[in-house]
């Protein structure tokens, strides 16, 4: 009876090649990507608190020396595997239906939870631009180290900036919409007492996050907040 | 009532197919959808045309024979129903409808509406069972089995391997099917001693057969023609999780040495 009995195994590479331990990787980096997004969105809306306050926050987190390229390095790595995982698991998605519906329908699938893939990778471009333009300028046209507040200001002045900030950021909502519930399902965590709860709460993390974030170009872009 | 019907056509598994138009001009809202198909045979028949290949077996929604999609969803409109269930008053005079197999790597078409679903076999036979010894038969009720693990195993079992969720599924994933397997057995005391196994060389199987993985969508719950909750795949998810950590495949042959 032993044609399908799987042989002796490597426990690491079993978890690792199964689609749920792919899986539960992505959870756990998803939820470390999602705790940073917030903490992210948090110490950068202290803009509205003015030049000093805000340069002050940004000098404190470059005085943290060794421990910001520890958390820099942890974000890297997490990116690194979530990206690799959601890679692995469209090759298999893709090579799983070779030939698609002539007429489908989605019954209750969030547009959200359909566009992870698309609303990933753009978030993942939007990254890399994004650390070239504020964080290491070489995509900034007038980047002054040290002074975070001016090159915010001046980096968002740019309409088209500012437009592709926001676009990213409410994908990176939609992202969080569906995917901070998930990751909760991902991990076997589901009761019916708590999912919907948390469905609603991964919901409005997307929200606040959307909004958090988008607020901060728009304010430029609209003269709130200036030089 | 008249309806339009468009059905994929394929003549066998290495063919191409493609969507054919048939014109029903009398449909009775009390057939159930495959007397309409049974009819539009009838007809093929005696215009010498091959009939449409769909499979049924018990037509009253509990062997999980029959399934294909009918505008873009696995068994057609109604939600808790099979195919064979389905009663043509669910549809309207002058609609036209989509008909075409259930779509998966795993699920290679057969003929017309009719696919291979033999991949459920083999995820079945790596571990969605229990064994059992022979010898004295116990007592019934002998063993204690908490009320809601009875009912949620029982709801878990319900499934009848339709094949609706993976046809659902935008990943093409047989997640909700394996883990309905996985969560029934390992609700009951009778399910422990292979639990671990099960989860390993279920899901082991399923990948084998090129099925997709989950986005936790949750189209396959909504769709199942047995309401099977997606909770089963958190309960698989944890099972793998323990196993993967602690599983320790038998060093022998089993019965062996
Ligand atoms: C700040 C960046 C990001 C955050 C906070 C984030 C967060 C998450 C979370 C929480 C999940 C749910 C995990 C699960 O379902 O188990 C997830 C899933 C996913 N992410 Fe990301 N992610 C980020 C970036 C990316 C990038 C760059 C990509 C693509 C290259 C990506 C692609 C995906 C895909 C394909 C899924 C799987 C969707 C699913 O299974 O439903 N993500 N992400
Ligand atoms: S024919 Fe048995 S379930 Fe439909």
């Amino acid at each position: 009876m032993s044609t399908i009995a799987v042989g002796g195994i490597n426990r690491t590479a079993l978890f690792y090649q199964s689609v749920i331990g792919k899986k539960v990787i992505m959870a756990v980096t998803g939820f470390i990507l999602s705790g940073f997004v917030l903490g992210h969105m948090i110490g950068n809306l202290q803009v509205f608190a003015g030049p000093e306050k805000f340069n002050a926050y940004a000098a404190f987190l470059q005085g943290l020396g060794p421990m910001l390229w520890v958390a820099r390095i942890a974000l890297l790595a997490a990116v690194g595997l979530h990206i690799a995982m959601a890679v692995q698991l469209t090759l298999l998605k893709l090579d799983a239906r070779p030939q698609a519906y002539v007429k489908k329908s989605a019954l209750v699938s969030t547009y959200a939870a359909r566009t992870m893939i698309w609303s990933g990778p753009i978030v993942a471009a939007f990254l890399i631009y994004h650390l070239l333009h504020l964080t290491t300028g070489h995509a900034h046209p007038d980047f002054k180290p040290g002074d975070v507040y001016a090159n915010f200001i001046t980096g968002f002045k740019n309409p088209a900036v500012a437009l592709f900030y926001m676009v990213a950021n409410i994908l990176l909502a939609f992202h969080l919409y569906h995917g901070v519930w998930s990751m909760f399902q991902s991990l076997g965590v589901s009761h019916p007492r708590y999912t919907p709860i948390l469905k609603r709460l991964a919901q409005l993390y997307g929200i606040v996050i959307g909004l958090g974030n988008v607020a901060m170009p728009m304010a430029v872009l609209t003269g709130i907040l200036t030089l | 009532m008249k309806l339009t019907l468009n059905i994929w056509r394929q003549k066998g598994p290495n063919h191409p197919g493609r969507m054919v138009k048939y014109e029903m001009p009398n449909v009775d809202e009390h057939m159930s959808f495959l007397e309409m198909l049974d009819v539009l045979n009838e007809d093929l028949i005696h215009k010498g045309e091959e009939p449409v290949t769909f499979e049924h077996d018990c037509r009253e929604g509990i062997c999980g024979c029959c399934g294909f999609m009918i505008n873009g969803l696995p068994h057609g409109p109604q939600r808790g129903t099979t195919v064979c269930q389905l009663h043509m008053r669910q549809f309207h005079d002058g609609e036209e409808l989509w008909i075409e197999p259930f779509r998966a790597k795993a699920f290679p078409v057969l003929k017309d509406l009719m696919v291979d679903r033999g991949s459920f076999d083999r995820i079945i036979a790596a571990g969605g069972y229990v064994s059992v010894n022979t010898g004295c038969f116990v007592d019934g009720n002998a063993i204690p089995i908490e009320k809601q693990n009875a009912e949620m195993a029982m709801d878990a079992a319900a499934c009848i391997g339709c094949g609706a969720c993976v046809a659902s599924c935008p990943n093409a994933s047989a997640s909700l099917f394996t883990a309905a397997k996985i969560a029934h057995l390992g609700l009951l005391p009778q399910g422990q001693a292979e639990r671990d196994r099960r989860a390993v060389r279920m899901v082991a199987q399923m990948m084998e057969e090129s099925f997709g993985y989950c986005t936790n969508t949750g189209e396959c719950e909504a769709l199942c023609p047995k309401g099977v909750k997606i909770e089963n795949i958190a309960r698989m998810n944890r099972d793998y999780l323990k196993a993967a950590i602690t599983y320790r495949e038998e060093s022998a042959p089993a019965g062996g040495s």
